[in-house]
């Protein structure tokens, strides 16, 4: 049952309920008008500690294709914490008004102080550098439509695979279904941090490998993850200008690629990706996004318990 | 051989692993109080070779069950017209409040007033606690001293 659950870490969610998440939002997917007022009467408040641009407006877009409205604010200059008011406070006085919340602060753990006084429930649409879990809501999504599935896939997981949360996250949801190969593909100081070597690949007897180059290994993989290298995670603009421009996907390495391989990015792109890949059918971040804003859907009916 | 009298009535917290009653003592906040304290260290012990042993006048209605964070292996015994009425096992404890304090600097915790600081273990035998906030671990066997928040009961108590 996710009637007046939250959602504060994808692993909240069992993999059964995630099926039941993934279902319905196939089935709006399918017949989006007998979901188009669904959700009438019902109010979601979206409070943005942190802009987002994004985010915001995919969960704006579902509630408003649900048939509900939507308040909040963006960015924490125009709310009442710029004058003081502390989280808790926040979210207790506008869960009085709405029916559900989302909510996006730099802290880590803040939407779980959401949890301790809303009377509605609290979807995390980020956390600093901890949590994003309608992102990793979004990518299953995305390979269940598209891949048929979970199990029996070589994800190939690209870029900086050191800070980007979104790949931890894929990579913990993942490693709970069977015959999942990753191949890790990053510079030496981007690889993934040692605790998810030992927490999720050994711990979860995953086999995985360790390469530097794309076109090693872009003919075994069903998936290829590409990630942006973030500038605001290095301490020094070298390191940064450096390792920015590793990884380029193009036309020319995507030949080498399977027929039905995928690719993914959580977008915003920067060079990671050539704009003339854009035309490659098995490029299909932008799909991604579209899918990202029908979980969504998805998720607001179901907590809201609607279904 | 030191001699400290018996407590009337009071808690007596023995068995301390040898060094650690100073942390105990910090953890308690025991330097504001008025209450009566006695703090032995290095006292002879069958069981562990050489233990420290805190004595408090007076107290009796404190729950110190938090104390097994810092020493699993410490004995509480509350003391009435000199007997022992209860004696308390301390345990690892599961879930704690407002005893680790969390040093992550990104942790809503370092800018949400009055947000309670939860840590939850996850290794019993490393003794390892998680934020329930960010998820940042701390080792109770590790250097944690500055970690552990002080507890106010006592100088409460004594501004009475």
């Amino acid at each position: 049952m996710l009637k007046s659950r939250n959602l504060i870490e994808p692993m909240d969610l069992s993999v059964e309920e995630l099926d039941e998440i993934f279902d319905l939002a196939e089935e709006i997917i399918k017949k989006p008008s007998e979901y188009s007022n669904i959700c009438a009467g019902n109010l979601l408040a979206t409070l943005f500690f942190e802009p987002s641009t994004r985010t915001r407006i995919s969960f704006e877009a579902a509630m408003l294709k649900l048939g509900g409205k939507v308040i909040g604010f963006s960015e924490p200059t125009s709310s009442s914490i710029a004058k003081g008011e502390s989280i808790a406070d926040t979210v207790r006085t506008v869960s009085c008004y709405s029916d559900i919340i989302v909510m996006r602060h730099p802290k880590e753990g803040a939407p779980r102080i959401g949890t301790m006084v809303s009377e509605v429930p609290i979807i995390n649409a980020g956390d600093g550098g901890h949590q994003h879990p309608t992102q990793t809501l979004t990518d299953l999504l995305t390979i269940r439509s598209l891949k048929g599935g979970f199990s029996n896939l070589t994800v190939g997981l690209c870029g900086d695979l050191m800070f980007g949360r979104t790949v931890h996250s894929l990579m913990k949801a993942l490693s709970r279904y069977e015959n999942i190969t990753f191949i890790l593909i990053s510079p030496q100081e981007l690889m993934i941090p040692e605790y998810v070597r030992k927490e999720v690949l050994r711990k979860n007897g995953i086999k995985y490998e360790e390469v530097r180059r794309i076109e090693e290994v872009i003919d075994k993989l069903d998936i290829l993850y590409m990630t942006r290298v973030q500038k605001e995670r290095f301490f020094n603009e070298e390191d940064y200008v450096r390792l920015k421009d590793h990884y380029i996907l193009d036309n020319e390495k995507m030949a080498l690629a399977k027929e039905d391989m995928i690719v993914m990015h959580p977008l915003p792109r920067v060079n990671e990706i050539a704009v003339e890949v854009d035309n490659d059918p098995r490029a299909i971040y932008f799909k991604q996004a579209k899918y990202g804003m029908y979980v969504r859907m998805a998720l607001i009916i179901k907590l809201l318990g609607l279904d | 051989m030191l001699v400290i009298n018996s407590i009337e009535k009071g808690i007596v917290i023995d068995h301390i692993t040898a060094g650690l009653g100073a942390k105990i003592l910090n953890y308690l906040d025991i330097d504001t109080s008025e209450h009566t304290v006695a703090f032995i260290m290095n006292a002879p012990s069958k069981k562990y070779g050489r233990k420290d042993m805190i004595k408090i006048n007076d107290v009796t209605d404190i729950d110190l069950s938090d104390l097994g964070l810092i020493d699993p292996k410490a004995t509480v015994n509350v003391i009435e017209n000199h007997k022992v009425v209860k004696k308390i096992r301390l345990e690892i404890p599961e879930r704690v409040v407002d005893v680790i304090k969390c040093k992550n600097p990104r942790c809503v915790t370092s800018i949400e007033r009055n947000a309670p600081h939860v840590f939850v273990l996850i290794d019993r035998e490393e003794r390892e606690y998680k934020c329930e906030y960010c998820d940042d671990i701390v080792s109770m066997k590790g250097d944690w001293q500055n970690e552990i928040m002080r507890k106010e009961w006592l100088r409460i108590k004594s501004r009475k």
